[in-house]
């Protein structure tokens, strides 16, 4: 239906036509489904809250793990719905679709990667607030948490993706896109961990935080053409 | 020259000449490695602080070394293979990944047994250099393992080719990021530079680092060698090799 539609339009299709027709469909599909929506979110709660059972429910330890903790269950969280991402476009043959329908696959990829942003990313970075304030975390933090975090979340996305696309109808998926996607995320780990804890401790985090945005543009421009270079060789 | 090239890249071709070279790969890297092992360890002389502890260096240095020129080779492999659909290229990517997997697991090993007696620890989590080698690694494995995910070959050659250009981008960006974070910790761990090393220490090194790539050369090829068998394994020059070698009917 997808295809046919864009095929129908498609003399007057610019790559930014393409974008926002994709977008559209990507969101109307997570709001029929809210269950992948609200996965993530359970899985980051959850996650989130057997950290102080487990390790500490002592405010200094919480402070002290609290950046890190809500970095690492986040980057967790919105794998989930990485599996899916391509997946599903692959077994109704929507995939198939947008690389007969003669549209910019990039435009298609970055479509579906911001899609996945708004509707697993960006949700993750609001519970994140709720959870720094239960870890006793500075609320001059919150600020650099949500900036660090929404483009720590898109960086996911975008990695994300082109592992996904990689290993679109492979066995096991899931697992492989963890193991692909988390050794990738190191420096934006870094970055944003690092300036959550100098925010906390009164430091100027300006450095590590563009630092983060940097990364993240990086991996935003590149890795929608990793992306459709990947799906390309996994439709073949 | 460009001919030359072509008759490398047919599979028969380089199967007899890979056959040919791995001998003389190995043999010039174990006359390296036996000199440069006797430098080292023999006529070296003492460093004044480490004393003999330091020549673990002639082991570790080159395993770094190798571990980073292995992933090079996989990825600059892996972008000619996309770009001009060599299947030879995809083949050597295919092969270099274990072997830098292993180099980088060694270069692991030996900085441990190197830093405990010195740094009194086996593993520093601020150290940059230890970080890198581990992600390293993960992105060895993450290639490894797409590869033997995909049953379909050309399928998993491609795959494994973008991933490996993505991890080439990142091996970069985790270098400065780790060395720019653990910079707030402390300053970075000082080793000897290698400028102030006198001669009879710094030759046996180089000449260990010249034999362990020769080492990666003998034991690629090698494997290059399996790599053609198999992906030729239906074309009549494999059949007939089969046929006139009496071991390998035997296997049959």
């Amino acid at each position: 239906m997808i295809g046919a539609s864009l095929q129908v339009v498609s003399p007057s299709l610019r790559p930014f036509g393409t974008f926002s027709t994709v977008l559209r469909r990507e969101l109307q599909l997570a709001y029929r489904r809210p269950a992948d929506l609200l996965n993530p979110l359970f899985f980051f709660a959850v996650v989130t809250s057997l950290f102080p059972i487990a390790v500490s429910p002592l405010p200094d330890v919480l402070a002290l793990i609290g950046p890190g903790v809500i970095w690492i269950a986040a980057l967790l969280a919105a794998l989930l719905p990485l599996s899916t991402h391509y997946a599903h476009d692959y077994e109704d043959g929507t995939l198939e679709q947008y690389l007969l329908s003669g549209q910019s696959l990039v435009a298609i990829c970055i479509a579906k990667t911001v899609a996945l942003w708004l509707v697993a990313g960006l949700p993750l970075v609001l519970a994140s607030l709720v959870v720094s304030g239960s870890y006793g975390l500075a609320p001059s933090t919150f600020a650099v948490m949500s900036i660090t975090l929404a483009g720590g979340s898109y960086a996911l996305c975008a990695l994300g993706a082109v592992a996904a696309a990689l290993t679109v109808g492979v066995q096991r998926a899931s697992a492989m896109i963890a193991l692909l996607v988390l050794p990738l995320m190191v420096p934006v780990l870094i970055f944003g961990t690092r300036a959550i804890s100098m925010a906390a401790t009164n430091l100027p985090a300006k450095g590590p935080i563009y630092l983060v945005l940097a990364v993240t543009l990086l991996a935003a421009l590149l890795s929608p053409i990793a992306t459709a270079a990947a799906l390309r060789i996994s439709m073949e | 020259m460009w001919t030359w090239f072509h008759k490398l890249a047919s599979p028969p071709h380089f199967y007899r000449m890979a056959g040919l070279w791995a001998p003389w790969f190995l043999a010039l890297s174990v006359v390296g490695m036996v000199t440069g092992l006797y430098g080292g360890l023999v006529t070296a002389p003492e460093d004044y602080q480490q004393g003999d502890a330091f020549r673990i260096i002639y082991v570790h240095v080159p395993s770094a070394y190798l571990s980073l020129l292995a992933y090079v080779v996989m990825a600059v492999a892996s972008a000619i293979g996309l770009v001009w659909r060599m299947k030879l290229a995809h083949a050597v990517a295919a092969g270099a990944a274990p072997i830098g997997a292993s180099f980088t697991f060694l270069a692991l090993a030996t900085g441990m047994l190197w830093g405990k007696p010195m740094w009194g620890t086996w593993w520093q989590w601020s150290d940059p250099r230890m970080l890198t080698e581990l992600i390293l690694l993960f992105l060895y494995f993450g290639f490894m393992a797409l590869r033997a995910n995909i049953a379909d070959r050309q399928r998993a050659d491609k795959a494994a080719a973008v991933l490996a250009l993505v991890g080439v981008v990142n091996v970069v960006l985790v270098h400065y990021s780790v060395e720019w974070w653990s910079s707030l910790h402390q300053g970075q761990t000082v080793m000897n530079s290698e400028a102030t090393m006198p001669a009879s220490m710094l030759t046996p090194l180089l000449l260990m680092i010249a034999s362990f790539s020769l080492f990666f050369g003998a034991v690629l090829l090698h494997r290059l060698r399996g790599e053609v068998l198999i992906r030729e394994a239906n074309a009549r020059w494999v059949r007939r090799l089969v046929e006139t070698t009496p071991s390998m009917e035997t296997v049959k």
